[in-house]
């Protein structure tokens, strides 16, 4: 059984001329025990589609399978099985770490007795060991991630969907959440998480999926995305060039170096299956400095869905 | 999918809702004094001052001394207060400000058994306040007979009616200023207008009819009786109004509610 299944998921807010469509047929299957990262620029969907996979908004059209059970319909049962970090921070503040944690239980219908022997190892899992009795405005920004971590583990969730868990924390916070989060797959756990971040993505997830606009636009292994997508290797070139900067090489030459090549600003990218000819050019070019490295999943991101800005 | 009719659906509500209302509990229960004190005070000092003060002028009202008319009304009115404070303020923060209403939605709780729970939660809260009121009035002896023991379910269903009409305030409210508006239009006038400190029978005649159908109105007539130990005159029909008023109210909160954090 598939931990999430959405078909033809389309989510229309506003009606009439004001109407937007925010996601636009959008399929996705995840596979039991995989970690799936969904990609996007600020504004693709993400949210709205886990809003909608939870049964927190009514889809447009499309159906949905949670944990088996039909969405909207079973959407309260197939909760019981999944765990959630939203993508702002909503722990109570008028309570401690450990009677958030037993208070959130309590909406599972666990009971106290049930809950509090876990709650040291909960925190603990979390990097919070000892933090029972702290109050929340005490902690740090990525001390509260970290508890809403440890939150959404507290129904031992057969699905924990993550939205941004990375996002604003310091690389110390972000490299523990990385390692807890290995650590629930290779117990088994299945991860959707969203992210801004490519390396988040390359390094976690099993499969990936590129959306922007509603839709997906790349779906599967980073190794598989990023064969599929680009030219296997990058010449990133900046600096002068004849009294002007690299665009203007660019325009002069890159087409008949390389297969596709970007100017963004005053930098060439410039996309390849062999970089060995234009290396030899550019050792000609004594004010023209260059980057080779192999392509890699931002690369597939910015060709995807542009390099403009979002908002 | 999404149509205005589903958003005004009949509520589903299941026992998770206990929950929700337990996590409410357990809050007011680490500051529970000065909670039951801060709502306490205010009707006390209106009570007792107004009551011995303007009780010197007034030497009786509606055959009883003028404190001891101006009790049941005391109950009544700040159990309306108590209510509705928690259902608009506290109720906005935990909605909107805290966002606790869309962690708890994560888990196995709809929005229906939040709602439902907030409003059992206010008027619970107000009960207990209303109960330390009631305590305070009967220390004073102006709640001699047993009978007034009967005023605590009506004071929780006057908690219910009220925390349900708070809640369609919470609703449509974009920040908390939009709540100055519903005290200065709806409850300060509905206070002085309810017979709370002076018999109705002193207002003109087209007012005193529409006033007569305020809900306030109508806890006071059966709350002020009751202190007195007197039976209410149609009590039936008091307690059917509140009752009514609750459902709809909430109904209507609900439906106002879903539109807002469900679309
Ligand atoms: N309740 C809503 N009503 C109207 N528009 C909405 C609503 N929720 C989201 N949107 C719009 O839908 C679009 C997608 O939003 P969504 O939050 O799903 O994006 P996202 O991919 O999660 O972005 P981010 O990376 O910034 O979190 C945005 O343009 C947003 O303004
Ligand atoms: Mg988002």
């Amino acid at each position: 059984m598939s931990p999430l299944e959405i078909t033809g998921l389309v989510k229309r807010f506003g009606e009439g001329a004001e109407a937007r469509e925010v996601v636009r047929g959008l399929d996705l299957s995840l596979a039991p025990g995989e970690c799936f990262a969904l990609l996007g620029p600020n504004g693709a969907g993400k949210t709205t589609t886990l809003r909608c996979a939870l049964g927190l908004t009514a889809a447009t059209a499309g159906s949905i399978r949670l944990c088996g059970l039909p969405v909207p319909e079973r959407a309260r049962d197939a909760r019981a099985r999944v765990g959630v970090v939203p993508q702002l921070d909503s722990l109570d503040p008028d309570f401690t770490c450990a009677e958030n944690l037993l208070v959130f239980a309590g909406y599972f219908g666990l009971h106290e007795r049930e809950v509090r022997p876990r709650i040291p190892e909960l925190l603990a899992f979390a990097g919070l060991e000892g933090k029972e009795n702290a109050r929340i405005q005490s902690l740090s920004g990525g001390m509260k991630r970290r508890l809403t971590l440890a939150r959404a583990l507290v129904n031992r969730p057969e699905l924990l969907i993550l939205d941004e868990p990375t996002t604003g924390l310091d690389p110390q916070a972000r490299h523990l959440i990385w390692e807890r989060l290995r650590r629930l797959t290779a117990e088994g756990t299945t991860i959707l998480l969203t992210t801004h971040f490519m390396d988040e993505a390359e390094r976690l997830a099993n499969r990936l999926a590129i959306m922007d606009a509603g839709r997906i636009l790349a779906q599967g292994s980073p190794r598989e995305v990023i064969a599929a997508h680009i030219e296997p290797q990058v010449v990133e070139i900046f600096g002068e060039w004849q009294g002007e900067g690299a665009a203007a090489w660019a325009a002069a030459h890159a087409h008949a170096l390389c297969q596709r090549c970007e100017v963004s600003g005053e930098t060439a990218f410039c996309y390849t299956t062999d970089a060995a000819p234009l290396l030899a050019h550019l050792a000609h070019q004594p004010g023209l400095r260059s980057l080779h490295r192999p392509a890699n999943l931002e690369d597939v991101f910015l060709k995807l869905t542009g390099r403009d800005l979002r908002d | 999918m999404t149509s205005v009719t589903d958003h005004f659906a009949p509520p589903r509500l299941s026992l998770r809702l206990l929950a929700v209302w337990r996590r409410n509990f357990l809050v007011w229960r680490k500051l529970a004094l000065p909670s039951i004190v801060g709502n306490l005070a205010d009707p006390v000092i209106y009570m007792l001052g107004l009551g011995y003060g303007l009780g010197m002028l007034v030497p009786e009202v509606e055959g009883v001394s003028y404190i001891a008319f101006l009790a049941g009304g005391t109950l009544a009115y700040s159990t309306m207060n108590a209510a509705t404070f928690e259902a608009l303020y506290s109720g906005f923060s935990r909605m909107h400000t805290q966002k606790t209403w869309e962690a708890i939605m994560n888990a196995p709780v709809s929005l229906d058994d939040i709602v439902a729970a907030e409003l059992l939660w206010a008027a619970s809260k107000a009960c207990l306040a209303g109960i330390a009121i009631l305590a305070v009035i009967a220390a004073f002896g102006f709640a001699a007979s047993p009978l007034a023991l009967a005023a605590i379910p009506v004071i929780f269903l006057t908690g219910l009616c009220f925390a349900a009409l708070g809640l369609i305030m919470t609703a449509l409210a974009p920040s908390y200023d939009f709540f100055m508006y519903y005290f200065t239009l709806v409850i300060t006038p509905m206070t002085l207008l309810s017979g709370v400190f002076f018999p109705q029978g002193q207002l003109p005649d087209a007012v005193r009819t529409v006033a007569e159908c305020l809900p306030l109105s109508h806890a006071v007539a059966l709350v002020r009786p009751l202190l007195l130990g007197e039976l209410p005159p149609q009590a039936g029909l008091h307690l059917a109004v509140l009752a009514g008023i609750a459902v709809a109210a909430f109904w209507l909160a609900l439906g106002l509610t879903r539109r807002r954090l469900l679309k």
